[in-house]
């Protein structure tokens, strides 16, 4: 499913196409045509899905009195910085505690899930099929009921408005998800390299750590961006589980935001801005992650 | 030979201590208390009263249950049906091969990347009744005469938070289809254009069937998820206005954080719970019969 692959294919069949062009000009070129028409088709599909966020875009740069102006303006012809000041101001910090949680949320699912995936994958535990049943069922139990109980808990043993307990919280999003995901990566480690690297005499840990997590390098960068991407957008647990100012991370930033300035549009936008820019430099970056990751930790195998 | 057996232990007891930490004790603790008049002074006193199944009697004879549970089928159904079709019509697109067809399927990616909040934000910019653009280009088509009032008439919030979630669940239907589409055997449709299918039959006889499987794992994924959706409700409509838009997930934390019945609140994530795992079961059946059947 990597469009990387894809993309090669179709270049390598438009230099097929250009080859039979000398052969059968005509006919070729008609081809040819009939392809760039409908890449024209695919950038209309495209442009049309994508509006709303041009649309984001394009009220980030624009006054708020402009933005209250009929008809709209299609684009920011008199681009102001206000809108991205004023978020930084208002929303500042809460990026940062949502990229704090984000990180920290990265290294606690790893720390749990690669774990125990190596050991679904290759220790032949009795319940591995139990266990791998119930790391799938509880991947749709209902956020509202987690974040119910964790408050009960939370309050009990003083983990509300606490950075540490919403990336406990928001872990229940990931772990689950990264442990199926890295499993089914982790079961295409050659046994001999383990057999190999303990004729050596590596214990399991180091075994763990020096070859398996290396050669499977890209299920865990998938399953580290996961994690950062659920709890980057984690709404539920931080709207329950933080109610301070100065806990709280951006997604609860912009929606008490909505509540008190319903009318700024402009910074409102500015901030839903930022608050993209990790998902768009990820899709960007490490887009072939992305493509493994859609369903991989949801279905088995 | 102990010391082996310790390693191996360390690997996954930890997993299992934080799988009982974080989902055990969640699950627990809302059976109980959807038992027990669990309110505000529970977390001084420290102690809440049991109730039997009052929580339960409250909440199922309460006015809102059925029309969250309505809200709930319309909204889930409505959205799954949507991104569904443009999903697939997306995915049998973007199989032909042409010129930055890659680079444009995966553009298409970002609307699913995004915080939901975030989408939910320029939704209520994009359906805003004065300045939205929405209802700009509508007037501007004639195809209505005046403003939709979006997200503050209960007649039209349903259909703007679909509207939202429709848009966000596209790429995700997308991409698990058009994976589907690449492992149907080409030959398949050669042999299908040999025997004189036109391109109708060639979808109704050779795609459509061979993409069955994967039909199913999106629509029960998708199911599964849109049950329990809360975020783009939220920031849209806040179940408003008049619970036109209340759902079970959004009635649930209403009850247990606006309204500080904890106890009631836990009941109603209860039936979510009963709802969402009797389908994740069937889910989870689809998947394994769909394996063995390989």
């Amino acid at each position: 499913m990597s469009t990387t692959t894809t993309t090669a294919t179709t270049s390598a069949t438009a230099t097929t196409t250009t080859t039979a062009a000398t052969a059968a000009t005509a006919t070729a070129a008609r081809t040819a045509v009939g392809r760039w028409g409908v890449t024209a088709l695919a950038l209309v599909i495209v442009a049309v899905l994508l509006f709303p966020l041009y649309w984001m875009f394009n009220a980030s740069l624009q006054p708020s009195h402009a933005l209250l102006s009929i008809p709209p303006r299609w684009f920011p012809a008199d681009p102001t910085l206000d809108g991205y000041r004023a978020a930084f101001d208002t929303q500042g910090r809460h990026l940062l505690i949502s990229l704090f949680v984000a990180c920290g949320n990265v290294l606690v699912t790893l720390a749990v899930a690669a774990p125990l995936a190596w050991a679904l994958a290759k220790f032949r535990l009795r319940y591995a099929g139990l266990l791998l049943f119930v790391l799938l069922i509880v991947q749709m139990l209902p956020g509202i009921v987690k974040a119910n109980s964790l408050f009960t808990l939370y309050s009990e043993i003083g983990l509300l408005n606490n950075t540490i307990g919403l990336m406990l919280a928001q872990s229940t999003l990931s772990v689950p998800f990264a442990a199926v995901l890295l499993r089914a990566q982790l079961q295409q480690v050659p046994t001999e390299v383990v057999e190999a690297a303990a004729l050596d005499g590596a214990g399991h840990w180091r075994t763990f750590l020096r070859i398996v997590l290396p050669m499977s390098r890209n299920g865990v960068i998938t399953a580290g961006l996961f994690a950062f991407l659920f709890s980057w957008a984690d709404f539920l647990f931080a709207i329950t589980l933080t109610s301070r100012e100065a806990v709280t991370p951006v997604t609860v930033g912009i929606y008490r935001f909505i509540g008190a300035n319903t009318t700024d549009w402009n910074a409102l936008m500015a901030s839903a801005v930022l608050a993209s820019v990790p998902a768009a430099i990820l899709l960007v970056i490490a887009q072939r992650y992305i493509a493994v990751g859609v369903t991989g930790g949801s279905v088995k195998d | 030979m102990t010391r082996t057996r310790l390693a191996k232990l360390s690997f996954y007891v930890p997993a299992l201590l934080y799988l009982a930490v974080f989902f055990g004790f969640p699950i627990l603790t809302n059976l109980t208390m959807s038992f027990q008049d669990y309110t505000v002074t529970s977390f001084y006193a420290g102690d809440a009263p049991w109730t039997g199944l009052g929580n339960y009697a409250a909440v199922l004879g309460d006015e809102l249950f059925p029309t969250t549970l309505w809200n709930t089928a319309v909204f889930t159904v409505a959205s799954l049906a949507f991104q569904f079709a443009i999903g697939l019509g997306l995915a049998l697109f973007f199989r032909r091969r042409f010129p930055l067809g890659g680079l444009l399927r995966a553009l298409l990616l970002l609307p699913w990347l995004l915080p939901l909040l975030v989408s939910g934000t320029v939704f209520r910019w994009l359906l805003d009744q004065d300045y939205g653009i929405v209802n700009h280009v509508l007037l501007t088509l004639h195809l209505i005469s005046d403003p939709v009032p979006w997200l503050v008439s209960p007649d039209h919030a349903m259909a703007a938070v679909v509207i939202a979630n429709v848009w966000i669940g596209i790429p995700f239907n997308m991409v698990i289809l058009y994976g589907g589409l690449q492992s149907i055997a080409p030959h398949l449709y050669e042999a299908a254009a040999l025997d004189g299918a036109g391109a109708w039959q060639k979808f109704r006889y050779v795609t459509w069937p061979l993409l069955r499987p994967v039909t199913s794992v999106v629509l029960m994924l998708g199911l599964i998820y849109t049950i329990k959706a809360f975020d783009v409700v939220m920031v849209l409509t806040q179940g408003g206005p008049a619970d036109a838009t209340q759902l079970l997930s959004t009635w649930s934390y209403q009850v247990s954080f606006t309204e500080l019945h904890f106890g009631e609140g836990a009941a109603v994530g209860n039936v979510l719970i009963v709802i969402a795992m009797l389908f994740a079961l069937v889910y989870l059946r689809a998947v394994r019969r769909e394996q063995a059947g390989r």
